[in-house]
């Protein structure tokens, strides 16, 4: 049995969860509704994350342009998808919603641009 | 330089863009003009690349770029004209502006109508007074975000964080990520106004300890930061308890303590301030005291969420583009709308007296509220109750009223 105390982000009551895990059994208390148990057991299975950062760019305007995983990837894979961005190296120009990498780190996800890069004359 | 416009909207972030969006798709024969300081228009959105943005406004999790270029691709479409990298230095009250770009030089520009779109700045420490040296390595938390997310420069390998605000709670694990060590956030209050999702995806997720009711109480190192002590501050008193210090050896102290609007031009033109906001008194145009002058977004007052920044903006513009097209209407008189016991401010602070239809009225409140009553009050007549599991200093709330209904001074107030 596996229990974890943890805080509600589904709304600004921030309910503290206790979530017990028996096996496949999921027990969620100190939720005030249903989406607090939803998340609560969420959390628990396989918390999931979107990761917003950047990556170095080649012969752009700016060293660096911003990205992101187009979806949210198991919070667990978040440091091999750092690593494997931390390889990228995209040429300029790039353009928002651009797909810089797919199947990041494994995750299946795709990662995007998520602004403008020009390219540096 | 001379210019003459129908609009000039001062400044290019979410909520000149808006703004001036919307005064177009008003009147689209008006002559528009945006004054933009920075290189490129999108204001502070540019360097927040994380997500959670537009949720209300677009019905979708946006990053800060995205949220902007949104805007900015729609700005693209239209005959408004945007000029950037061009900083305007005064204002005066019969609303000529005056700016400087290296490309132009001095620029006068008239205007038949203003819009006010400056955003707001962060309190830097000079502002806080901490005692011990002065060296390097002390940032605010926006400043190392347009570092680390813009010029992809890390400040510092080591940090301690003063402030649980957003900007501070989002650094924390934007440097983490970059692969900085983030030891302590330490905050003053025995409460974060930071949202309970950054707390829990930046800190906890990251396993960095949040310090409430702590403080900075000394910085060490001759050229760079070597070492930053907290203490534990008496809640009531905020005075650091002899004896709680603890010292964390770093290169990196950065501050997340708070936004002050950005009113230097607003203040030069003689615009009546609101001394709670620090932003300008406006009625339900959000014109100001100054005819044809409108305000909107975090110049107006500093607001947690973007979605709120366009929907002001929106208004202020569609007002701005109203008062070019009909011309100056005097104002007979104006109802007070006053904030009192627990509600810290309300916006606008005053509503004409021959306002009609439905009228938001955006506040905070002073403190933590569970249950949360707010009541809205015309003399004795109650206009609108609202009530909510919670409401914190944190988030901005809103409450709509029947503008035909209100026939005097109104109040909010929070009740037991
Ligand atoms: C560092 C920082 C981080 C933030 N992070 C978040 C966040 O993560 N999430 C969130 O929802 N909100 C965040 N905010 C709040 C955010 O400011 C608002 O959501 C929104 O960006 C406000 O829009 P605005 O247009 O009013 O101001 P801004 O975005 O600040 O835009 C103001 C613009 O006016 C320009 N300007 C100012 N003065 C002049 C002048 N004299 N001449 C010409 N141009 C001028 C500036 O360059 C800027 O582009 C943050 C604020 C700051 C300061
Ligand atoms: S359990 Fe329900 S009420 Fe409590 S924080 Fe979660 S969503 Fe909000």
């Amino acid at each position: 049995m596996e229990v974890k105390e943890m805080t509600c982000i589904r709304c600004p009551m921030g309910c503290r969860l206790t979530v017990t895990k028996d096996g496949d059994n999921y027990t969620v208390t100190g939720n005030t509704c249903k989406r607090g148990e939803e998340y609560g057991i969420q959390e628990m299975s396989c918390p999931m994350r979107v990761v917003t950062t950047s990556v170095r760019v080649i012969g752009g305007v700016r060293p660096v342009c911003s990205c992101k995983t187009a979806d949210s990837v198991p919070k667990a894979a978040i440091d091999d998808v750092l690593k494997a961005l931390a390889q990228l190296r995209p040429v300029a120009p790039i353009t928002i919603g651009q797909v810089l990498a797919e199947d990041i780190a494994g995750t299946g996800v795709s990662l995007v641009a998520t602004a403008n890069n020009r390219a540096a004359n | 330089m001379k210019k003459f416009v129908d609009i000039a909207v001062i400044g290019g972030g979410p909520a000149g863009l808006a703004a001036a969006l919307e005064a177009w798709r008003a009147q689209p024969e008006l002559n528009i003009l945006i004054i933009e300081r920075d290189h490129e228009p999108g204001g502070i959105l540019q360097q927040c690349i994380h997500n959670g943005f537009g949720l209300h406004f677009f019905g979708e999790e946006l990053t800060g770029p995205e949220y902007a270029g949104r805007f900015i691709a729609e700005v693209k479409k239209t005959s408004i004209e945007i000029m950037t990298d061009t900083m305007v230095l005064e204002l005066n009250n019969e609303r000529k502006i005056l700016a400087v770009s290296a490309e132009n030089g001095l620029i006068e520009i008239e205007a038949k109508a203003v819009v006010l779109a400056m955003g707001c700045r962060e309190r830097t420490r000079g502002a806080l007074n901490i005692p011990g040296s002065r060296p390097a390595g002390v940032y605010t938390a926006g400043c190392a975000q347009r570092l680390v997310n813009m010029e992809g420069y890390m400040p510092g390998k080591k940090v301690v964080i003063l402030g649980s605000g957003d900007i501070g709670l989002i650094m924390a694990r934007r440097m983490t990520w970059e692969g900085a060590k983030v030891e302590v956030v330490a905050e003053l209050m025995p409460f974060s106004s930071g949202l309970n999702r950054n707390i829990v995806q930046c800190l906890v997720d990251n396993n960095i300890p949040l310090k409430f009711n702590h403080t900075v109480v000394r910085v060490d190192g001759r050229e760079r930061v070597e070492a930053v002590t907290i203490a534990e501050v008496d809640p009531a008193t905020k005075r650091p308890i002899p004896g709680t210090e603890e010292t964390y050896e770093c290169d990196t102290l950065l501050l997340s303590v708070g936004l002050i609007p950005e009113n230097e031009l607003t203040n030069g033109a003689g615009v009546e301030m609101d001394r709670i906001t620090s932003g300008a008194v406006v009625d339900e145009t959000r014109q100001t005291s100054i005819p044809g002058v409108f305000a909107c977004g975090n110049v107006l007052h500093v607001h947690d969420l973007v979605d709120n920044v366009s929907n002001e903006a929106k208004l202020a513009g569609l007002s701005a583009a109203q008062y070019v097209a009909g011309g100056e209407k005097k104002v007979e008189k104006y109802h007070s709308v006053n904030a009192t016991n627990g509600v810290r401010y309300a916006v606008p602070q005053r509503i004409s007296a021959d306002a009609s239809g439905k009228l938001d009225v955006y506040f905070r409140v002073g403190n933590a509220y569970r249950p949360a009553k707010l009541v809205v009050r015309c003399g004795e007549e109650v206009l609108a109750t609202r009530r909510k599991a919670i409401m914190t200093p944190g988030e901005m709330e809103k409450i709509t009223l029947d503008a035909d209904k209100i026939t005097g001074d109104i109040t909010l107030e929070m009740e037991a």
